[in-house]
């Protein structure tokens, strides 16, 4: 038995009762990492040696009878958007690349309190721009069900870490469908929370009223694990929220029974794709069959969420990386003037241009668009065509949740219009991979709660997500709801035909 | 919907983004195609809908005014592109300050 | 210099309205913890949230946000019920983040007055507008090479992140004496609440002023001169000066071109202290467009009734209400309360206590004015500091008052009290000054007639001021002798001969 093949819940448990060290796990996740990376591309910055050294500390502190943390020899992949003090953060830009942070982001902290040990850090969109993790400025991550195929994105390296048993858990993003829509086209369980759920702090912001940071594992039980230690109130976010957090992990066992679960038909008009449509189907039949009760509802603003979230994300993105100046921090184009060419004791170029040039060199092409687009809807004169009224009707989606709920207490639905798509298929079209997001972004614009697993595959072995969204802080039933699924299918424990880790371990428990 | 080239180009400096003529090219087709999908909103009547944000309602965060832990000039230049231990460097800058 | 025309015999009207930033006196910035102590070693005040680094968020600090309400209620404002915060976007170095945190459409006050009286009426009171107040956080600090264009501008963020009270008012003031008196009467206010220290050097008060010239055509018509903005006053002369040097430029450049506002875009100019002109400022590029947009990092704020009139309670009497007050009180001229109120808070508590003791303003007042000031002022001192504490110099001016010794004598021992804070005893014995007895006194001038007949012969002669003469013979007898009263028991013992 290897431990790539445990769930997140049984390698604690295994590390708490000594079946297994936390060096032994973690350097059996690390050597499969090095073994795959080169083909998947999914961690941007491997810590072999700080693992390493985590995971002896832990182990020497339980050899010591020393109290352990919840995550104690839990290794965890963090996405590169979330700031470490100890490893450098690059959201996958060109301008962060040589980037150090000097603290760690709240997530992180919180990880490390419970003594999780943090593998690496994964490869994402730039900025956490993009649903396809083409936009990384360190290459595209690919799909572990079809090297050929793209992720999906931003939280790709995330998504593809755990698909292909290179980290047990990862942390993601999701601003418009980052942890959800990868998550669905990986084959694996991500969790969105509640706006406010998790800290922001030291999440480079993409879009700071849709950003969250949340949990992505094989299983819905392991994102509860994780979100236990992650979620709660931090005082160094205003936007963080003051309430308790429920133990997920013991919310799980209540049946389904009585639960309505509302199904949108607009999610299956055109454009869905007539396998992913049948995989969503059955998995609201397998709802039914738990007990739960399945609703027709309408969420009538549904069609607007993705012109609304292409204004609303990208203002906020233009004003949230106006600090990558190349003053502080960040990339600084070469500053000596090639006419000259002699060495002098300052710079040359006029402060404009060094702005200009550092960040038209710093940022990949997407990334600009955004600034651009965002840039453009709030400057005078267009405030109101675009910021104001994408403001609006951000309001009346977030009515739609608020009168469906009145009826409903969860909506399912596909979290992609198509299963995992080719590499380049849509790089050439921006408006096409906006679309991928169609699904996704209400969420976000509301600030409530989502969750993506799979529900089946294609003829062609690709993974069908199925997406269910929850009223502000209802995660326990969301992780609830996903665990009576999977404790009914296996979809979730399928996994890629990847090269299996070299060494076996030992271990005296086997998964559940 | 389309933006000309020359509006394209004003948001660029505005942005502070240098774009070469070929970048300024697609930026003006890209920018054109997605300014015209997100028109798409102009379809709704939205006159007695207030904006809405953020999701979140929550008013009145605060925090106590008690000196907390500074970084140390070093971790503070750490990244910095250009410094001399003490400052952050930039090209010289003219005119007045930035201090609104 | 010339002299400023008075209004009477203007063939214009000056338009002041002025635009203060004021640093709140807090121990953090406003979004963060980092210290906001002035003069600080570079850079060493900072941290991720105040240089702007990656995945930093704020959070409001409390005190900020309650000294500006408590401004904004001196000030008259109205209170908005809800206030939120904008992002103001615009590239500079000493903005790290790219946007300023400031408050745009939703300011958390709004239409306020101060008015400002000059005592001895130099101008008529002048009620003067407040447009709005808001809070708002500073920018760093950029550094100049002397020889620019060459070489490095350095960068400093201790002040990155400072609170900041922005105040604005209405173009209500007419002169720039009166923008000079007003911007006193604000910075007293300011500094009587605790809000802010306004201390201009430090930069934690400074003033941009916007003026122009409203010009009466002999058709009725009122012609207006462009507005220029005027920047980089460094104190209240300087604002005076850069008004009465901007009021007659305009003047000229009227007669010249007749330029009316509307015509040329709204011009900023710098102020050059020591060549004592305006200089227009390069124009900055796209600087009207902040795209402001609600600030998605921070939470808005909620006021309500009781917790403004908590805050009123707290705040004491502003200037204007304690010159009535201590007019009224202490039977003090409007003139004295002025003087006595524009040196500070510290500073009318202290006279206050002294008056209490004392049982007299007026006479409290006069020494206040006179030693008091005058100490305070050679010694470069302040009130908090000042040796002497109101029941020494009470206890001073009582024996002075009940003739134990004239006002010359109570000023050495004054001066001798002043070193190390000596009580008025303590002073008198060590300087061997005793008190002078009336037998001792009757003795010495008996004394002193005898050897002076000359001046006892022009007292009989009608000459009394010739007693003056005693005094010094006094003097060399017994130098604790008190003059007034010597004079006037040499003339009584004189008359008693005759």
């Amino acid at each position: 038995m290897q431990p790539a093949d445990l769930s997140a819940i049984d390698i604690v448990t295994a590390i708490r009762q000594g079946d297994l060290t936390a060096l032994q796990c973690t350097e059996a996740f690390l050597n499969r990492i090095e073994q795959l990376n080169g083909s998947i591309n999914a961690f941007l910055n491997i810590d072999r040696d700080g693992a390493m050294a985590t995971a002896t500390a832990i182990d020497a502190r339980r050899r010591a009878g020393q109290p352990l943390g919840p995550l104690a020899g839990l290794p965890v992949a963090v996405k590169d958007a979330l700031c470490t003090a100890d490893l450098p953060t690059t959201c996958a830009s060109k301008m962060l690349a040589l980037f150090q942070p000097p603290y760690d982001a709240h997530v992180v902290s919180r990880l490390r309190q419970a003594d999780a040990v943090i593998v690496g850090k994964t490869n994402m969109d730039e900025f956490a721009m993009g649903g396809s993790n083409e936009n990384s400025a360190f290459g595209p991550v690919h799909n572990p069900w079809d090297l050929s195929r793209a992720p999906g994105g931003s939280s790709g390296g995330s998504a593809a870490c755990v698909a292909a048993d290179m980290a047990p858990v990862a942390i993601g993003s999701d601003t418009g469908g980052s942890i959800r829509q990868p998550a669905g086209l990986c084959g694996i369980t991500g969790l969105k929370p509640t706006y406010g759920r998790v800290s922001r702090r030291g999440l480079i912001a993409f879009a700071s009223s849709l950003d969250q940071v949340g949990p992505m594992a094989r299983s819905a039980a392991d994102c509860a694990l994780l979100l236990e230690t992650i979620a709660g109130h931090d005082p160094g976010d205003s936007t963080s929220l003051a309430v308790d957090v429920p133990r997920y992990t013991e919310l799980l066992e209540q049946p389904l029974t009585g639960v309505r679960i509302g199904r949108v038909p607009e999610h299956f008009a055109a454009g869905l794709d007539p396998e992913v449509a049948k995989g969503v189907e059955e998995a609201f039949a397998v709802f039914k069959a738990a007990g739960a009760t399945v609703h027709d509802i309408q969420m009538p603003h549904a069609k607007y969420g993705v012109p609304t979230y292409y204004l609303v994300a990208p203002c906020e993105a233009s004003s949230n990386l106006a600090r990558y100046d190349g003053v502080h921090y960040g990339h600084r184009c070469a500053e000596q003037s090639q006419r000259t060419g002699t060495k002098t004791s300052g710079s040359e170029l006029p402060l404009v241009e060094m702005y200009c040039r550092s960040r038209g060199e710093g940022f990949g092409p997407e990334v600009k668009r955004r600034i651009m687009l965002g840039t453009y809807a709030l400057s005078s004169g267009y405030y109101d065509a675009y910021y104001a009224k994408a403001l609006k009707v951000r309001r009346l989606i977030r009515q739609d949740y608020l009168d469906a709920f009145q009826k409903v207490d969860l909506i399912g639905g596909p979290v992609s219009a198509t299963a995992a798509f080719t590499l380049g298929e849509k790089t050439g079209d921006p408006l096409a991979m906006y679309l991928v997001d169609l699904y996704t972004v209400c969420t976000n614009l509301a600030g409530v709660g989502g969750i993506s697993f799979p529900c089946g595959f294609t003829k062609s072995g690709l993974p069908i997500g199925f997406q269910l969204q929850s009223p502000a802080l209802a995660e326990p039933l969301l992780l609830r709801a996903s665990d009576r699924f999977q404790r009914l299918t296996d979809w979730h424990r399928r996994r890629p035909s990847l090269p299996a880790s070299a060494t076996s371990l030992p271990v005296a428990r086997a998964p559940h | 919907m389309t933006l000309s080239r020359q509006e394209v180009a004003t948001v660029g400096k505005l942005a502070r983004l240098a774009l070469t003529e070929t970048e300024l090219d697609t930026m003006t087709r890209e920018l054109s195609n997605i300014v015209g999908f997100v028109s798409l909103l102009e379809e709704l009547d939205t006159t007695r809908v207030e904006p809405l944000a953020h999701p979140l309602d929550t008013q009145n965060v605060f925090r106590e005014d008690v000196v907390g832990a500074s970084l140390t000039t070093a971790e503070a230049l750490q990244s910095a592109p250009r410094h001399d231990g003490q400052h952050f460097l930039v090209p010289a800058v003219l005119g007045e300050s930035g201090a609104a | 210099m010339p002299q400023f025309i008075s209004a009477a015999q203007s063939p214009f009207t000056t338009i002041v309205g002025l635009e203060v930033h004021v640093q709140l006196q807090t121990q953090t910035k406003l979004f963060c913890s980092c210290s906001t102590r002035f003069g600080a070693a570079p850079n060493t005040q900072v941290c991720p949230v105040c240089i702007g680094l990656p995945g930093s968020l704020p959070v409001m600090n409390r005190q900020a946000f309650l000294l500006a309400v408590k401004a904004a209620l001196a000030l008259d404002c109205t209170i908005a019920p809800f206030t939120k915060w904008d992002r103001k976007n615009y590239f500079y170095p000493d903005l790290p983040k790219g946007y300023q945190i400031s408050q745009f459409d939703l300011p958390f006050s709004s239409n306020g007055t101060l008015e400002v009286v000059d005592p001895k009426g130099a101008f008529a009171p002048r009620r003067v507008g407040i447009v709005r107040v808001h809070l708002e956080e500073d920018a760093g600090k950029s550094l100049h090479d002397e020889t620019a264009g060459t070489g490095d501008t350095r960068i400093d963020l201790n002040r990155a992140g400072t609170p900041l009270c922005e105040i604005v008012t209405q173009p209500d003031l007419r002169s720039p004496q009166e923008a000079r008196a007003w911007l006193n009467e604000l910075k007293l206010l300011l500094e009587y609440l605790s809000v802010s220290d306004c201390n201009m050097q430090e930069g934690s008060l400074r003033v941009d002023a916007n003026v122009n010239l409203h010009i009466p055509q002999p058709d009725g018509r009122m012609a207006k001169t462009p507005i220029v903005e005027i920047k980089n006053m460094n104190s209240f002369r300087s604002v005076e000066r850069a008004l009465i040097y901007e009021t007659k430029r305009q003047w000229g450049e009227w007669q010249e071109t007749h330029a009316e506002m509307g015509k040329t875009p709204k011009q900023t100019r710098g102020w050059d202290d020591p060549a004592g002109v305006t200089r227009a400022q390069r124009h900055k590029e796209e600087s009207s467009d902040y795209r402001y947009f609600p600030e998605p990092d921070l939470v808005p704020v909620t006021v309500s009734f009781e917790q403004l009139a908590d805050l009123r309670a707290s705040m004491g009497e502003p200037p204007v209400a304690l010159r009535k007050s201590l007019e009224k009180r202490l039977s003090i001229s409007a003139y004295d309360a002025d003087v006595l109120v524009n040196q500070g808070r510290a500073f009318v508590d202290y006279f206050e206590e002294l008056a209490s003791i004392l049982g007299v303003g007026k006479l409290a007042s006069n020494w206040m004015q006179q030693d008091v000031m005058r100490t305070l002022k050679e010694r470069g001192d302040t009130i908090t500091s000042f040796p002497i504490r109101p029941a020494g110099l009470a206890n001073l001016i009582s024996r002075v008052t009940a003739g134990d010794f004239d006002t010359s004598r109570a000023r050495e021992i004054f001066a001798e009290m002043l070193v190390g804070g000596r009580s008025a005893a303590d002073v008198i014995a060590t300087l061997g000054i005793a008190f002078v007895g009336d037998d001792e006194l009757i003795s010495v001038c008996r004394e002193i007639i005898a050897a002076n007949p000359k001046i006892v012969a022009d007292i009989q002669g009608g000459k009394e001021q010739a007693a003056a003469g005693f005094i010094g013979h006094a003097k060399k007898k017994n130098p604790n002798i008190n003059p007034s009263k010597v004079r006037a028991m040499c003339i009584e013992l004189i008359r008693a001969i005759q």
